[in-house]
């Protein structure tokens, strides 16, 4: 480590745009997930609007042929995915928090740091540029699975998916540049008296979710350079006209996927867990329990895999052993979400808009959680597999952490970040109308899943089951909901730019809380510290008795 | 915006190791599940596939062979380069790097050959599945010798000027990674006839 990294930058370039500074470079991917979303969120919009009212023009689109269709619901699900809830759960507020909350000056590798940033921007131009080569953008799925995505001939042009997995593979490898340094700040660079079990637990989620990250992404990097030499060296790796396995594909992608799924789900509840005891001022209930149980969930989640291929032909036996590790691992999660409730059991709660969101992803996330277990379930998920039943219960487990652990964080954080209080108001306003077209949105597709909708097909009506007025009622239903999503978010921007304008200037510690980056000024300094910080006690020693202050920050002597 | 001097707790090291070489480390994990689900891949492939054997028998061993000497020797060369930067002697480390980037040059000299042998011979990457594992094992594992000598390539110049001697030992544990992996593709691929 040279001290040149984290001198202070000079020109405008090195201080705004390649800066190395682990507060910019997080508001960096902040911004370009945050324009991402914007883009994932018109792709759904288009989707349900077709799908409710197949074959019209799509106000601001124009009609869709089902090919697009194809590409707007696999670009939709990737960006989703790698290109808003990686960069801003990960990513963002990993890079703010991380050296924040554990007294660091800075990332243990600054320069890689900024490495990675620049990559994976890089990864974003390619996948947006997709969108416009000869054929259109990939149309495989977000799973990409082969043969469809192994053959141009398949798969819409030889550019689409050539380009999504050049794009893919570049968002790895910004990733893992990124993952490296979490991982080597969270375990090396603690303020003097931070020992691992001091640690705020958003660090200990962004520390897992690292690792998990990293020892689960390297078999489908082979798997994708397999799948590149497929379409671009004529090899035959998921060809079985040439002795290979289309199924070998599910495998390293799965064996990668399903552990991504806690990826995305543990920064989100990371910030969950700083939020809750905050605004209950009470301490976290079972620290270290949440510990193991993250330990445990990133465990497990290597050996579940396989039950996204219950109807892909593998042997039974296997199914049922793959049946019994997706239950079991329900239990560390369940753990985790007793921990939350039994944080708010008589706690002093206070419904700000952070705890409001907090609150949402609990709520929203155990529904989700509930539904998995008949997808889990080898005998169900026979019926159900590939229908809007699954299209519902992912989302109902992906948009607790990506939309409202990140509201979460944004309404917690914000002041840190950029110096300014949000307005409340606004902000309830923008919760209560998210969560309410949230329900509007999906629950109508559990049912037309039961009904026998399936998944990725540009038209409903092509299946007597979805042609009656009950099922297009339902479908019309779902996309009021998702039009009120979207329109839900307008409070959000509003709120934003008016209070990054004139926002009341933040103080450094507006909610009372105990952990290290509310020691510093908002916006901290580069350098974050003054002095480096000596600590003493846990995060959450909240109501601590004989104290006046309910609140005992980490630094604080006696 | 008000500016502080440098934290010095960067270098603040909980763990006792350094930061580099624990970063090292974890980049080398993340390098072994790559290889790994590869390797895993191709075992599977080659039990269902006993006459795969036939066609390893048209690689060449000698060269195989060759190089996995080569490898292993600048190897050496890179451990006696660590112990000369313990000792303080950067002329000694920096003549040292250079016989392992010496050595990454001939394996990449005799498996240019190997490939242009082979191709020439008809057995391009298409030909069979055995090939396309072949050519893609060995290509990925080629791609890690170049970028082992390009960082050799610029801890040597750092060392030649007396800097960075910490790196030796970085640069050094990730060239062992890379002969280890070819440690296990030589059986595999070449021998395993
Ligand atoms: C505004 C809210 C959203 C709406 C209305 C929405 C709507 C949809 C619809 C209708 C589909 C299925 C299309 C089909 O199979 O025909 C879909 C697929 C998908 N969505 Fe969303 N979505 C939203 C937000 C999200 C978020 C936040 C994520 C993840 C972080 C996400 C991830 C995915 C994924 C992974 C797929 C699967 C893509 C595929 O089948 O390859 N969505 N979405």
């Amino acid at each position: 480590m040279s001290t040149a990294a984290i001198a202070h930058p000079k020109s405008f370039w090195r201080e705004y745009v390649f800066s190395t500074d682990h507060k910019t470079i997080a508001k960096q991917y902040l911004s370009t997930g945050i324009f991402m979303a914007l883009v994932g969120g018109l792709l759904a919009y288009v989707m349900r609007m077709q799908l409710a009212y197949p074959g019209q023009a799509i106000p601001g689109y124009g009609t869709i042929d089902p090919q697009s269709y194809n590409a707007v619901v696999t670009m939709h699900g990737t960006i989703m995915i790698f290109w808003v809830a990686m960069p801003i759960l990960l990513a963002a507020f990993g890079n703010f928090l991380i050296p924040l909350m554990i007294g660091a000056a800075d990332m243990a590798f600054p320069r890689l740091n900024m490495l990675s940033y620049w990559i994976f921007f890089l990864s974003t131009v390619v996948l947006l540029a997709s969108f416009f080569v000869p054929g259109g953008a990939a149309a495989g799925g977000w799973t990409s699975y082969p043969p469809l995505s192994g053959s141009a001939a398949y798969s819409g042009g030889q550019w689409g998916v050539t380009l999504w997995l050049l794009a893919v593979a570049m968002e790895f490898a910004a990733f893992l540049m990124g993952g490296i340094n979490f991982i080597t700040t969270a375990i090396n660079n603690r303020a003097p008296g931070m020992k691992l079990f001091d640690m705020p637990l958003m660090v200990w989620m962004q520390l897992g979710a690292s690792i998990i990250f990293l020892f689960s992404v390297g078999p489908l990097i082979a798997g994708a350079v397999m799948l590149i030499l497929d379409r671009v060296a004529a090899t035959g790796f998921y060809n079985p006209a040439t002795g290979g396995d289309p199924i070998l594909f599910q495998h390293l992608f799965w064996f990668f996927g399903h552990p991504e799924v806690y990826v995305i789900l543990l920064p989100g509840f990371g910030a969950v867990a700083e939020v809750l005891p905050v605004f209950s001022r009470k301490p976290f209930f079972g620290y270290r329990m949440m510990v193991y149980a993250t330990i445990i969930t990133g465990v497990l989640s290597f050996i579940v895999w396989a039950h996204h291929q219950f109807i892909a032909g593998i042997d039974p036996r296997l199914a049922t052993a793959f049946s019994i590790t997706t239950i079991l691992i329900s239990v560390p999660i369940a753990v985790m979400t007793f921990a939350f409730i039994a944080t708010l059991y008589k706690g002093s709660i206070e419904l700000k808009t952070p705890m409001l969101f907090a609150l949402g992803t609990l709520v929203v996330f155990l529904l989700g959680g509930v539904t998995g277990i008949h997808l889990g379930t080898a005998a169900t998920d026979i019926y159900l597999h590939d229908t809007y039943f699954v299209v519902a219960h992912f989302h109902y487990t992906l948009i607790p952490p990506v939309f409202f652990g990140f509201f979460a964080a944004w309404y917690y954080w914000f002041p840190k970040m950029f110096g300014r209080m949000l307005n409340e108001g606004l902000g309830k306003a923008h919760f209560w109308l998210t969560f309410i077209f949230m329900h509007v949105t999906f629950i109508p597709m559990f049912l037309l899943g039961f009904g026998g909708h399936h998944r990725r097909i540009s038209n409903p009506q092509f299946f007597e089951a979805m042609q009656g007025p009950e099922a297009e009622r339902l479908q019309i239903i779902a996309t009021a909901g998702a039009i009120g999503i979207l329109l839900s978010q307008i409070p959000f921007v509003v709120n934003s730019v008016l209070s990054l304008l004139r926002g009341a200037k933040a103080p450094a510690n507006p909610w009372q809380a105990n952990t290290l980056e509310w020691t510093v000024p908002s916006p901290p300094p580069h350098g974050n510290f003054e002095t480096v910080p000596q600590v003493y006690r846990g995060p959450y020693e909240y109501s601590v008795p004989d104290r006046v202050d309910d609140w005992f920050p980490q630094d604080a002597k006696v | 915006m008000a500016e502080y001097p440098r934290a010095e707790h960067i270098l603040n090291e909980s763990t006792e190791v350094p930061t580099g070489r624990l970063g090292i480390w974890w980049f080398l994990a993340s390098e072994v599940v790559i290889f790994g689900g590869l390797i895993a891949t191709y075992v599977l492939f080659r039990w269902q596939h006993p006459e795969w054997a036939a066609e390893a028998s048209h690689t060449l061993n000698f060269a195989g062979a060759l190089n996995t000497m080569v490898l292993l020797t600048s190897s050496l060369t890179v451990v006696l380069a660590h112990a000369a930067i313990t000792e303080g002697k950067f002329q000694l480390a920096a003549r040292n790097l250079g016989f392992t980037l010496l050595g990454g040059a001939i394996f990449m000299g005799v498996k240019a050959y190997e490939y242009s042998h082979e191709i020439a011979a008809g057995f391009v990457p298409a030909r069979s599945l055995f090939w396309s594992f072949y050519y893609t094992m060995t290509g990925l594992h080629a791609l890690h010798v170049l970028g082992g000598m390009i960082a050799i390539a610029t801890v040597l110049v750092a060392v030649r000027k007396g800097h960075a001697p910490q790196r030796v030992e970085y640069v050094g544990l990730y060239w062992h990674f890379v002969d280890i992996v070819w440690i296990f593709l030589f059986p595999l691929l070449y021998l395993a006839s």
